[in-house]
C-alpha cells in the first residue's frame, strides 16, 4: 500500500458540504431519503467497523438532543 | 376443483355414561403439532387422549412450506416418502424490487441428503395423513368434537371439562399437552400472558387454482411491485395446480371489504394478466404476531406449538418450529412415563425450546420489520438496500423477505456434554445430525432416532448398555460432514440431535454422555 493510499487527503469541509447537499439537487423528498439511506449504507460497509458506527449513531441522536437509545418498543 | 374437507365422526366417549374419566396422557388440539405429537408418542408405544374441538382438518393451505428438518423428522415417523411424493420441492427463490430482479437464491442443495431444503404441502394434507397415521397405530384415542372448556391444574395432573355434542364430561389426566393454537383455551384458562410484539399490517392470503400455470415452482417475492404498489406480494406453488398468494394490505384495510371474491379476483388479475384463468379456492385476511409464553412448562402441562409462540409467515416458522417442538418433548416424556428417566428431564423440554423459539421471533420480527417498514425512514433503509442488491453484496445479505426456517442448535442444553478435545467442523453437541449417503444406498438419518444411537467412524464401537451403536466408514461423506476420523464417536440424542461426541470410543465418558443425556447427571463432578 502506498502512503498516499494509507492516509487519504482530509476532506475540504466546505466542499464535504457542498457535495452533499449537490448530490440531492434534482431528487423529490422521498428519493433524498432514499439517497440518504443509500448513502449511510455504503458508508457504514465501507467504515466496517460496528463500534465506530455505534459512536456515530450516539453523537448524531446527541446532537439532536436525542438519548442513545429510542424508548422501548410497544409490547403487547 | 373445489376442495373438499374431510369430515370425521363424533364418537359419543365412554366417559359420557358415568360423567367423568381418566387418561394418563390427553393431547388438546388434534392440529397438525397435537396430530405430531400423539403419532410420535404412539411410535414409542405411549397411548393418548387426543380432543379437538372441531370435526375436520385445517381449511385452507396455512403452512405450506416444510423445512428439510421438519421433512427429517416425518421420515422418522413414517410420512417421509409420502410428502415427497406428493409435495412441490423448490430451492430457487426470487425477490424483486418493483418491475425488476433484485436478488436470489439458491438454497443450495448439495447432494446426499435424502431431504430437499423445503417441499411445499397445504397444512390440510399433512394433517390427513397424521390422523390417519394416528388411527393405524391403535394407540390415539382421536375424540372430535371435544372441546376443553375448563383446566384445573393439580401437583399430579390435570382435570378438564370436555364438552361435547351429547353432553360434558370430566376427564382426569396425569398430563396435558396444550396444543390448542395461537387461542389456546389452556392458556386463557391458566391466566398466562403472551409477551411480543403485534404488527398492525394486514394480509390476504389466498389459495388459487391455476391449471397449466407456466411458473417455475420458485419462492418469488415482491416488493412494490406494478401490479400492487406500495405493498409486497409472496408467490408459492403447492400441489394439484394450487398456487399460494399472499397480498399485504396496510394497516388500513377493511378485512370485510377485502374478502369480497371479485375484490380478491381483481388483485390475482392484475397480477397475472388478463389471458390467465384461474379459480379462488381458499381466501382469509389475517394479522400476525411474533410472541410467546414466558415458560412453556407449567407442571403437568406443556405447551407446544402456537399456544407456546407465534410467529409472522415470513421464513415458514410457525409450522415448522411447532413440529421441531413436539420432535423434542416426545422422547423426554416418554422415558419418563415408562420410567427410563427422572421428571427432571422434561424441563429440559423448555431449556431447549424457548432459545428455539426466541431465534424463530427474533428472524421474524426482523422480516415483518424489512416487510412492512413502520415509519419513513424504515421505508428508506428498506428501499435503498433494495436498490443496492443488484450491484452490492453486502446489500444482498440485509435483503430480508423471510429467513427461512432452519433448526436450533441446542447449545446451552443441559443435556449436552461440551467438546473437551479439537474439532474443525461436524456438528457440535446440541445440534442436529446432518445427513449423508451410506454404502448400500440409504441415508445415515434413516438410521438414526427413536433411541440413543452411538455412531463411530472406522473403528468397532464398545458394546454399552443403553445405547444402539452404529457404524460408519472413516472416509466418504459422511465422515467428511461429521469432521470425522478413525475412532470418532458421536452420541445421538432420540431426537437425532447430537449429545456428545470424542475423538475415541472412551466407554467412560460415553456412560457419563449418556447418564447426562437422560437428564440424570448431578453436576460437574460426576461427568469427567
Ligand atoms: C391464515 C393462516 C396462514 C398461515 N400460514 C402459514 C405459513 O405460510 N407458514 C407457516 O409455517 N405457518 C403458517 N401459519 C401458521 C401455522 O398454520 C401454525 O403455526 C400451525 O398450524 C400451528 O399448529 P398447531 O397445531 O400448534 O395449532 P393449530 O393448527 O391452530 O391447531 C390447533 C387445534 O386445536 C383445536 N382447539 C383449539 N381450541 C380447542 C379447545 N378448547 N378444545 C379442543 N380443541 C381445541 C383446533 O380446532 C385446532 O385443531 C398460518 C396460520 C394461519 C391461520
Amino acid at each position: 500500500m502506498s502512503a498516499a493510499e494509507a492516509r487519504p487527503a482530509p476532506h475540504d469541509p466546505d466542499a464535504l458540504f457542498v457535495r452533499l447537499v449537490r448530490a440531492h439537487r434534482d431528487l423529490s423528498p422521498e428519493e433524498s431519503r432514499r439517497l440518504d439511506a443509500a448513502l449511510v449504507l455504503l458508508l457504514a460497509e465501507a467504515l466496517g467497523d460496528p463500534v465506530r458506527l455505534e459512536a456515530a449513531i450516539a453523537a448524531a441522536r446527541a446532537a439532536l438532543g436525542k438519548p442513545v437509545e429510542p424508548p422501548e418498543e410497544l409490547r403487547e | 376443483m373445489r376442495r373438499v374437507n374431510p369430515v370425521y365422526p363424533f364418537r359419543r366417549p365412554a366417559e359420557l355414561a358415568r360423567g367423568h374419566g381418566t387418561a394418563p396422557l390427553v393431547v388438546v388440539g388434534a392440529g397438525v403439532v397435537g396430530l405430531t405429537l400423539a403419532l410420535d408418542l404412539a411410535r414409542h408405544g405411549i397411548a393418548s387422549v387426543v380432543l379437538d374441538d372441531d370435526d375436520t382438518v385445517s381449511v385452507g393451505s396455512r403452512a405450506i412450506c416444510w423445512s428439510k428438518r421438519t421433512l427429517e423428522i416425518y421420515d422418522r415417523l413414517g410420512l417421509g416418502q409420502r410428502l415427497l411424493d406428493k409435495g412441490v420441492t423448490w430451492k430457487v427463490g426470487k425477490v424483486f424490487f418493483g418491475d425488476r430482479l433484485a436478488y436470489e437464491f439458491d438454497l443450495l442443495p448439495e447432494p446426499g441428503h435424502r431431504m430437499p431444503a423445503f417441499v411445499n404441502l397445504q397444512q390440510y394434507y399433512l394433517e390427513e395423513w397424521l390422523v390417519e397415521a394416528c388411527t393405524a397405530s391403535g394407540l390415539v384415542d382421536l375424540r372430535w368434537k371435544n372441546r376443553v372448556e375448563e383446566v384445573t391444574p393439580r401437583a399430579d395432573g390435570v382435570e378438564l371439562r370436555v364438552v361435547t355434542p351429547e353432553g360434558d364430561y370430566r376427564l382426569d389426566a396425569g398430563w396435558l399437552l396444550a396444543c390448542d393454537g395461537a387461542r389456546s383455551t389452556v392458556r386463557e384458562a391458566l391466566g398466562l400472558p403472551f409477551l411480543g410484539k403485534v404488527f398492525r399490517d394486514r394480509f390476504l392470503i389466498a389459495d388459487v387454482l391455476i391449471e397449466g400455470f407456466a411458473m417455475p415452482a420458485e419462492r418469488r417475492f415482491w416488493f412494490d411491485p406494478p401490479f400492487h404498489p406500495g405493498q409486497s406480494v409472496l408467490l408459492h406453488k403447492q400441489p394439484d395446480s394450487m398456487w399460494r398468494i399472499d397480498f399485504q394490505l396496510g394497516a388500513e384495510a377493511d378485512p370485510e371489504a377485502e374478502k369480497d371474491p371479485a375484490r380478491v379476483a381483481g388483485r390475482i388479475r392484475a397480477m397475472l394478466g388478463p389471458e390467465v384463468p384461474f379459480e379462488l379456492e381458499w381466501v382469509s385476511v389475517y394479522t400476525f404476531r411474533c410472541r410467546r409464553l414466558e415458560r412453556f412448562r407449567h407442571g403437568r402441562i406443556f405447551f407446544v406449538g402456537d399456544s407456546a409462540h407465534q410467529v409472522s409467515p415470513f421464513g415458514a416458522r410457525g409450522g415448522n418450529g411447532g413440529v421441531q417442538d413436539a420432535d423434542n418433548l416426545v422422547w423426554k416424556l416418554a422415558a419418563v412415563l415408562q420410567g427410563r428417566a427422572p421428571e427432571s428431564l422434561l424441563d429440559s423440554y423448555e431449556a431447549e425450546r424457548i432459545p428455539a423459539a426466541d431465534e424463530n421471533i427474533l428472524h421474524s420480527t426482523r422480516a415483518t420489520d424489512f416487510i412492512t417498514p413502520r415509519t419513513e425512514a424504515g421505508r428508506a433503509y428498506r428501499d435503498a438496500v433494495l436498490l443496492l442488491a443488484k450491484d452490492h453484496a453486502f446489500a444482498r445479505r440485509m435483503v430480508n423477505a423471510g429467513r427461512l426456517s432452519t433448526p436450533h442448535s441446542y447449545r446451552e442444553s443441559p443435556l449436552s456434554t461440551p467438546d473437551e478435545e479439537a474439532w474443525a467442523g461436524g456438528p457440535p453437541p446440541g445440534a442436529p445430525a446432518i445427513d449423508a449417503p451410506l454404502e448400500d444406498g440409504s441415508f445415515l438419518l434413516q438410521r438414526l432416532g427413536g433411541e440413543p444411537v452411538l455412531l463411530v467412524f472406522g473403528a468397532t464401537s464398545p458394546t454399552l448398555p443403553g445405547v444402539r451403536s452404529l457404524s460408519a466408514p472413516a472416509e466418504g461423506l459422511a465422515a467428511e460432514r461429521w469432521d470425522a476420523r478413525p475412532g470418532t464417536t458421536y452420541l445421538l440424542r432420540p431426537d437425532q440431535h447430537v449429545a456428545a461426541r470424542f475423538r475415541e470410543p472412551d466407554p467412560g465418558r460415553i456412560a457419563a454422555a449418556l447418564e447426562r443425556l437422560w437428564g440424570r447427571a448431578r453436576g460437574e463432578g460426576t461427568l469427567r
